[in-house]
């Protein structure tokens, strides 16, 4: 009796307190009935998410929401944004105050599986870099032996810099500073001949410089910080949409489809494509969404390049290398599973 | 010929160097050499800081444009402040709803305008619309949902409208609570005082920041899902129970500072608790703790730019939020010099109309 008695507590406290793991689809449900997706995003990062003079949402983690708006609703505007720390991005989204979460957060092991959470891929591949000034004549990190490395103070930078330089057998002189804005002053100021910080980062640190063409960002990376969209555990179907959403932009540049031309090219030839855009007949593709939802990714957000390049690539100011970022036929790790 | 002088001669005036402006700078500034000393030296100091600041700030700065490109004079670029002005003042509240925080605003200044000026009769009237009636006005006007007027989202609260918010509802709330925690730390019923004096003594042992955290962070961890509070429900309690902890330590001081003889009158005149401490013991207690009230006031209005670390968008973090987006990356200072401006000002407001009022309440001779 006792027992029973407790059993009924626990479970009943379990049921209250229980992290909000529901049937497959519960999010769709929830997201469809309230007309918008909630998308937790960064407190501004340039490029990635940060608003305009309207207050508008735009970047490169912003078009990730769009996406999945446009793959769910036809609509890339029914979306909502929540701005969070990165302290508190994981309990949002674990709470259900969010229903995805797209605000550059490292795919790395113990997030995935201990916390409760899904990465759903990855739409910007970072990773720790260099920037030297061009009077420096530099152009790989391997030479770099020797010379004084700006950082910012009691970051995984500062790590990864250290094994870096001891695994290729090469010294430097670290001269740590406490925030981004002096560590830039410094660099400018000639204190040390390199800056290094996450990529996305360093792109951002050279507009604040004075004349931005004097410092080039070189190619290595030495730390993987792959980014990219979260959702809860235990709804597949949802963690599915936000997946094929992200590659229905990527699949498009390599198929060479993009905002201004996919009208056009569904009504050609090309079978990839009009199974890619559901204008094939009898063309359903399993997701429970709209037969077109890959075309209205594409025509509302556009591929994966254009919002690159709009965000944070050659038509922003950021002037970020695709890098990584190019598609994987151009040297890059950006890569598709085929929409068949 | 006599001449009888009747009226004595007018008295001339003293010498030119002791009175006018060379008086005045040769009694202050010049009176010994030590003085004279320091005078020089800092002068020589201001002037060094106030002309490199006033050439960036006024003479090489750009004031009008649209885009970064129209500030090429290597002064401030206002241009900032001035493309993102609505921003600043109303965060992202859609632009079509405007009219109602500004409606707002022009509600809440004739209140006070009303409350303040000593001549508009009906006080009492005025302060029950402000307590009571403004509050509910306020609120349908800007969360919307009713009257025919759309939802806006919390969320979307944000600039130096959300600031006042935070700091309007902090203060008007912690007041009364502050002052009844104050009055139940020095009662004479043990259960009283003691919850008093734990929740007061917990609330003043921790840092605001993480009173805003467990707020935001946790607390959503403890609910049951789809229990959706308002994050910035959660922040305004959160900052209304910390501030009414300081609010009472800050009152309770004008209590001890009473003589017993007046709680002693008080009671000898028949008057029970309330009423002694409504008539007598709290209009000198608040009247002498003043400036402690007022000092709490202005340290709430400055602690409400720590919601940015909650993902809220006060002025500060809308300004910050300004200069993140790439077309403005890099107009930081001009940006926090704004936010600085906004903030002193209404800061000196409240320290100047603390003055006024502690002298309007003197009674001592």
């Amino acid at each position: 009796m006792k027992s029973a008695k407790t059993l009924a507590v626990a479970g009943l406290l379990s049921a209250t307190f229980a992290m909000p793991a529901a049937h497959a689809g519960a999010t769709l449900d929830a997201v469809k009935a309230k007309g918008f997706v909630q998308c937790g995003v960064s407190t501004p990062f340039p490029g990635f998410a940060n608003t305009n003079e309207k207050g508008e949402w735009s970047g490169l983690d912003v078009d990730v929401c769009r996406a999945v708006a446009a793959a769910v609703f036809g609509d890339a505007t029914k979306v909502k944004y929540t701005p969070l720390t990165a302290k508190e991005r994981f309990t949002a989204l674990q709470s259900g105050e969010i229903d995805m979460l797209s605000r550059n957060s490292t795919w790395t092991l113990t997030r995935d599986s201990g916390m409760g959470m899904n990465f759903a891929g990855v739409n910007y591949y970072d990773g720790q870099g260099f920037m030297v000034t061009k009077k420096l004549g530099v152009d790989s990190a391997k030479k770099l032996d020797g010379a004084s490395v700006c950082i910012q103070a009691g970051t995984t930078t500062e790590l990864n810099l250290a094994d870096y330089f001891r695994a290729n057998n090469m010294k430097y002189e670290p001269i740590t500073f406490e925030k981004s804005d002096e560590t830039v002053k410094a660099f400018e100021a000639g204190r040390c001949d390199v800056l290094t910080s996450d990529q996305s980062q360093l792109y951002s640190l050279r507009i604040l410089m004075s004349d931005p063409e004097s410092a080039v960002v070189l190619p290595e990376v030495i730390s993987k910080e792959p980014l990219g969209p979260v959702v809860r555990n235990g709804d597949d179907d949802w963690f599915k949409i936000v997946r094929w959403s992200l590659y229905a932009m990527i699949e498009a540049e390599d198929l060479g489809l993009d905002s201004t031309n996919i009208d056009e090219k569904i009504k050609g030839e090309s079978p990839d494509i009009k199974r890619f855009a559901g204008a094939a007949e009898g063309d359903d593709k399993n997701l429970p969404l709209d037969k077109k939802w890959s075309y209205n990714v594409v025509k509302q957000v556009g591929n994966y390049s254009e919002s690159f390049e709009r965000n944070v690539g050659q038509g922003s100011p950021l002037k970020i290398a695709r890098g990584l970022n190019a598609l994987w036929k151009n040297g890059g790790l950006q890569y598709s599973p085929p929409f068949r | 010929m006599a001449i009888i002088v009747q009226s004595p001669s007018p008295s001339l005036p003293p010498p030119a160097n002791t009175t006018g402006l060379m008086g005045w700078m040769r009694q202050n500034l010049f009176s010994t050499v030590g003085n004279s000393l320091l005078t020089v030296v800092l002068f020589v100091g201001i002037v060094s800081l106030l002309i490199p600041l006033v050439q960036w700030a006024f003479i090489d700065a750009d004031w009008v444009g649209t885009t970064r490109d129209d500030c090429k004079s290597g002064g401030a670029c206002w241009v900032f402040v001035n493309v993102h002005f609505q921003q600043f003042m109303y965060g992202l509240y859609p632009e079509a709803e405007r009219w109602r925080v500004s409606l707002v605003a022009v509600i809440l200044v004739i209140t006070l305008a009303a409350l303040m000026i000593p001549k508009i009769p009906g006080k009492k009237y005025i302060g029950i619309f402000a307590l009571f009636f403004f509050p509910i006005v306020a609120f349908y006007l800007l969360v919307g949902n009713r009257f025919g007027l759309p939802h806006v989202e919390t969320n979307l609260w944000g600039g130096l409208m959300l600031t006042l918010v935070i700091a309007i509802v902090g203060i008007v709330a912690a007041l009364p609570l502050g002052i009844l925690l104050a009055l139940g730390r020095r009662s004479k019923m043990p259960i009283v005082r003691s919850v008093c004096i734990a929740f007061i003594e917990i609330w003043r042992g921790v840092p605001l920041i993480t009173v805003l955290f467990m707020s935001s962070v946790m607390l959503p961890l403890f609910l049951p899902e789809g229990m959706d509070f308002d994050k910035l429900l959660r922040a305004l309690v959160g900052i209304t129970l910390f501030q009414s902890a300081y609010m009472a330590e800050v009152i309770r001081g004008g209590l001890q500072a009473i003589p017993k003889g007046q709680y002693e009158a008080a009671s000898a005149l028949g008057l029970n608790y309330w009423q002694s401490m409504y008539k007598v013991i709290l209009p000198q207690a608040l009247k002498m703790v003043i400036p402690g009230i007022v000092n709490t006031f202005i340290s709430l209005f400055k602690d409400t730019s720590l919601v940015l670390i909650i993902g809220l968008f006060d002025l500060l973090a809308i300004v910050q939020a300004a200069f993140s987006n790439p077309k403005w990356l890099g107009f930081a200072v001009e940006g926090y010099v704004f936010a600085a401006l906004v903030f002193w000002i209404f800061c000196f407001s409240m320290s100047r109309y603390s003055q006024h009022l502690e002298h309007k309440l003197r009674t001592t001779h």
